[in-house]
């Protein structure tokens, strides 16, 4: 059986994950925030409650759980609960996007941040990277999952369509993508710029397993990913359709693409911040 | 030095395909991936007899690069095979990022590489894939003379950890390095000789060689050295040589801009200034024809490689 989630708990660390994403951003004056806080109980799922590892950190991971960010720009939720599950310090957020710093505008393995696996910012290439990672770990014998997170204006690549395919033809049902449905993208909405149609009718019809849940609700999304464990080892890959708010947490960030990637000015971070309860400690 | 002969020829893709059969019974982490081109890259044989460790990906060469990169990552050591274009120029985003900037084990195998492609024509003739790959930090970039150094240089990529560029061909090719050592990185010095250094890789040392015997027989002497590893280059070979013979020729199948030439010309203008003439495809692509019909009229032959050693020479006074 599962371990209880404790709720209140993870809510707690996704307020403080929210903070640490503006304060970062705001610093730098660059980043993306919108995605970063959208994607927030995600990161605090999987690294708080669902992925089993070892934050002294190997590249191989045999027999842990292993997550590869495809959307790389969203790398401030991405460090952020790195160094909140462990990875370095919290101390190290500050170097976030300066000059020598390990924490990449977009994740690197260059500078040897611990918990990043591989490069990833040019989109479409993480979901064939998990897949390869997936079938190492098949060879091993190693009974562990692998995770991945796309964007959904990602699903314009050609590359993810390439990699679905494969995925399902090999039964590589060890893998468990997300997608970030939030319905925007740099230029505008989805339905807007390229609209991407039924995807879950569209990876179902590839030979996947799909669910869906709300991303932006940690209760719901840790019992989807749950569910996504136990959907493994039948011969599909399992996909998460996982629906959230660009920007959620932060109520004149929510639900729009401006906020994809510019930074917050003094007096809007410190609006932001009102509204995120320091629960952690800041960096 | 003995004579530089030859009574068989093989294409330099079985050499591939033998070192990879090899690599799989020799080293369990070894796995190969195709992109529907198991037959052209003489991968058969390792896929039958490891089907477990074989991943054909479909036609789908960005995939197979990012499969390959994530199998590195959890400490296989994965071999790409596919043409040279479908290696480089269809993926080099892939490259770029998933496995030169991640530091990715992968080691990326082409065949069909430039005219001696043949019939195909232009489309499939890369000649742009050694400058493409060479510019790429952390990649090693190879490519081979005959059908020996290519099964011998398969055999130590597997033991050189990081991203390789291996780059090799489709025609029957003379088979002359048989027993001969192979060193990533160290140059090969073939014929020694003092008015000329003739550097070539992959199918042009052949032809480097037939031009030396006809140098000889008009009174120059040519040194011939075969660098098969474009990247890291062997500087010190090449300084070596040149402070003998004073000039340069390059000899390449490849596009001028980004080959081989072109880094012996960086080392020699930073290093030491002498002549240099360029053997290599003078910014156009190709066409189909047969092999040597190809290299021939697009500048590639033994008596381009002849010419371009007599004006080397001759700008040096």
């Amino acid at each position: 059986m599962p371990n209880q989630p404790d709720i209140e708990n993870l809510q707690k660390t996704c307020s403080q994950v929210r903070r640490d994403i503006v304060r970062m951003v705001h610093a730098v004056q660059s980043g993306h925030p919108g995605g970063s806080l959208g994607c927030t109980e995600y990161f605090v799922a999987l690294y708080h409650h669902i992925m089993s590892f070892d934050p002294s950190f190997n590249m191989e991971g045999a027999s842990e759980d292993m997550f590869f960010l495809s959307n790389g720009h969203i790398s401030p939720v991405f460090y952020s609960t790195l160094a909140r599950s462990g990875f370095f310090e919290v101390s190290e957020l500050s170097t976030f996007r300066k000059i020598g710093t390990r924490l990449q505008g977009h994740p690197a393995t260059e500078e040897g941040l611990p918990g990043v696996r591989i490069a990833s910012g040019s989109l479409g290439q993480g979901l064939s990277v998990a897949s390869g990672v997936a079938l190492a770990k098949k060879i091993n014998g190693d009974d562990k999952h692998v995770f991945v997170l796309m964007g959904d204006g990602e699903q314009q690549e050609g590359q993810v369509w390439e990699a679905a395919m494969f995925a399902a033809h090999n039964k590589i049902d060890n893998l468990i993508a997300t997608i970030d449905y939030n319905g925007q993208q740099i230029d505008g909405s989805t339905d807007e710029v390229n609209a991407l149609g039924d995807l879950g009718s569209k990876y179902r019809s590839f030979g996947w397993e799909v669910l869906s849940c709300d991303g932006n609700d940690i209760g719901e999304l840790i019992d989807t990913l749950q569910t996504a464990k136990t959907k493994s080892g039948h011969g599909k890959p399992v996909l998460i359709l996982m629906k959230t708010e660009m920007g959620k947490g932060v109520d004149f960030m929510e639900g729009t693409h401006k906020w994809h990637g510019i930074a917050p000015n003094d007096e809007q971070l410190e609006n932001a911040l009102g509204q995120l309860e320091e629960t952690l400690g800041d960096y | 030095m003995t004579k530089l002969t030859y009574t068989e020829k093989k294409d330099t893709r079985s050499g591939f395909g033998d070192g990879l059969l090899e690599l799989g019974r020799t080293n369990p982490n070894v796995v190969g991936l195709c992109a529907d081109l198991i037959g052209s890259l003489k991968m058969g044989a390792f896929q039958k007899e490891f089907p477990d460790r074989f991943f054909q990906t479909g036609i789908a060469e960005a995939n197979m690069m990012g499969i390959a990169a994530g199998l590195a990552t959890a400490g296989k050591i994965p071999f790409t095979g596919t043409f040279a274009n479908f290696s480089t120029s269809r993926v080099y985003d892939q490259l770029r990022q998933s496995i030169a900037y991640s530091e990715k084990n992968v080691k990326v195998c082409a065949s069909h590489a430039g005219l001696t492609l043949g019939e195909d024509g232009a489309t499939h003739q890369v000649l742009e894939d050694i400058g493409m790959t060479k510019m790429l930090p952390n990649f090693t970039v190879i490519n081979p003379c005959d059908y020996h150094q290519t099964k011998a240089a398969t055999l130590a990529i597997a033991e050189h950890h990081g991203p390789v560029y291996l780059r090799f061909g489709r025609p029957s090719w003379p088979m002359f390095m048989e027993n001969k050592l192979f060193e990533i990185g160290k140059a090969i010095t073939l014929i020694e000789g003092g008015d000329v250094s003739i550097f070539a890789t992959g199918h042009m040392v052949w032809k480097a060689i037939e031009a030396e015997a006809i140098l000889s027989e008009q009174g120059i002497s040519a040194e011939i050295i075969n660098i098969h590893t474009i990247k890291p280059l062997d500087v010190n070979a090449i300084l070596k040589s040149i402070s003998k013979t004073r000039c340069v020729v390059s000899a390449e199948e490849h596009q001028i801009a980004g080959g081989l030439g072109e880094s012996i010309a960086q080392t020699i203008v930073t290093n030491d200034l002498v002549p240099q003439e360029f053997v290599a495809v003078n910014d156009q692509f190709g066409e189909s024809g047969k092999p040597e019909e190809l290299l021939d009229k697009y500048g590639l032959g033994v008596n381009d490689i002849v010419e371009k050693a007599k004006k080397a020479v001759a700008r040096k006074q």
